[in-house]
């Protein structure tokens, strides 16, 4: 089982177990992690599970597809270190992974 | 006020669920008509996910979304449903038992015996950028659409966002606009790389400004915008004077009018049924697929199907109360056979 921490905008910490294989944005809704809206259930579509990945982390969660890009131009307060967390992928090597939650999804 | 549209039942969403209903309805010689705020139907499987695949549509093992909703629009082909896109239902006033006068943000009217609600998660409305204090700005300054492209001349203008909506209002206002910035994240575009052109040639010549940021803050009394700020990727800020900002975020759902309906929701959002019937509190209006609720509820396309199946059959006993319902398999039946075209 790999860790993952998600912090919301208050900057409460919230460390949940995650599947490999699974995504980061699955794990948050399977375990109830708050701030992350998934609307459209991880098809890349719809920009609501927004997060900023730690710094520390950023080198292996990579940099987001071009895909990825374009639905990050309908989230709000976009930043070097934007990613949408379905298209994180839980691997061993993400064990203790950080990151935050926006403001708001949409 | 046009004259009122008079058919059996009116259908309010044209998801997966609502084209079946259609379907469903259709063989039971009820008559249908949709609205949809979308411009296209299909409903979220054409708006969020038109190329991802969906498996669990029992006998079909892999389908896209648009995959599914044109099957669909195949398949209820034989009831000539009239569709009414691009338009909102707003307001639901019951003028019988049942009967039903509904208006659109059209302007529309209909009269009708039912109503369907398959509004999915509601409607998809645009995306409000969470900008402090933006509410006040709303409809006087802050647009979401161009209704009338007049109301635009010799303002400055600020458009935000790099898909179509955003290029395509950059190129068709810029000529009336008295300035023009559009403001993007980056400098990479969604929208059709023709447009992006166009946009490029203009900066290039001088006529609009593009500004690489995100909007942070607006400025203006009683609603009207004099002025926004645009933070920077390197943290930096900008003032820039306008007098209008059109935001283009893309969809969000909303529950919208839905809400205003009287109809008994649980926890504000969904629209509690019988399951023997889909019927909501209120008789007549029925609600199937991802806005209702039920004990043992799962939001998924096949549950749906099973749900306006069934309401289908109470719809029925309210359009025709004289007629007896036979129940029919269009597989043996040579009257459903016939409505399908097939006999």
């Amino acid at each position: 089982m790999v860790k993952i921490t998600y912090i919301n905008v208050d900057g409460a910490p919230r460390t949940v177990e995650a599947e490999v294989g699974s995504t980061v944005m699955e794990t948050a809704i399977k375990n109830g992690v708050p701030g992350i809206e998934a609307e459209c259930g991880g098809a890349c579509a719809c920009s609501t599970c927004h997060v900023y990945v730690d710094e520390a982390w950023r080198e292996k969660t990579g940099e987001p597809a071009p895909m990825e890009e374009d639905m990050l131009d309908f989230a709000f307060d976009v930043r070097p270190n934007s990613r949408l967390s379905c298209q994180i992928k839980v691997s061993d090597a993400l064990d203790g992974l950080v990151v935050t939650t926006p403001e708001r999804q949409g | 006020m046009s004259e009122a549209i008079k058919t059996d039942v009116l259908i309010i969403g044209a998801g997966p669920i609502g084209l079946f209903a259609v379907f469903e309805l259709g063989l039971l010689d009820m008559k249908a008509h949709l609205v949809d705020i979308l411009d296209k139907p299909g409903g979220q499987c054409a708006e969020l996910y038109p190329e991802k695949p969906i498996y669990d549509i029992p006998a079909v093992p892999y389908i896209t979304g648009q995959g599914l909703v044109e099957a669909l629009m195949a398949q209820i082909k034989p009831f000539g449903a009239t569709f009414h896109l691009g338009e909102m239902v707003e307001t639901i006033e019951r003028i019988g038992d049942p009967l039903f006068r509904v208006t659109t943000d059209r302007d529309k009217t209909f009269e009708v015996k039912l109503l369907v609600i398959a509004a999915g998660g509601g409607s998809f409305q645009p995306k409000k950028p969470p900008i402090p204090g933006i509410d006040a700005y709303e409809g006087k300054s802050v647009f979401y659409a161009v209704r009338r492209m007049e109301d635009f001349r010799d303002k400055r203008i600020v458009i935000v966002g790099g898909g179509d909506s955003a290029l395509d209002w950059t190129l068709n206002l810029a000529p009336i606009a008295k300035s023009l910035t559009l403001i993007h994240r980056r400098d990479a575009f969604r929208a059709a790389p023709d447009s992006v052109n166009k946009m490029r040639a203009l900066v290039a010549d001088g006529k609009i400004d593009f500004l690489l940021g995100q909007i942070s803050a607006l400025e203006g009394p009683d609603g009207k915008l004099t002025g926004a700020t645009v933070k920077r990727d390197d943290g930096s800020t900008l003032a820039l004077a306008c007098d209008a900002m059109l935001p283009f975020f893309g969809l969000t759902m909303k529950l919208g009018p839905v809400a205003n309906w009287g109809l008994a929701l649980q926890d504000g959002e969904l629209i509690t049924v019988d399951t023997a019937t889909f019927e909501s509190s209120e008789r007549g209006i029925f609600a199937v697929g991802d806005i209702n609720t039920y004990p043992g509820k799962l939001k998924l396309i096949l549950s749906g199907f099973h749900e306006v199946a069934l309401m289908a059959q109470k719809a029925h006993r309210y359009v025709f109360p004289e007629k007896r319902l036979v129940f029919q398999y269009t597989t043996s039946s040579t009257s459903l056979q016939k409505k399908l075209g097939v006999g």
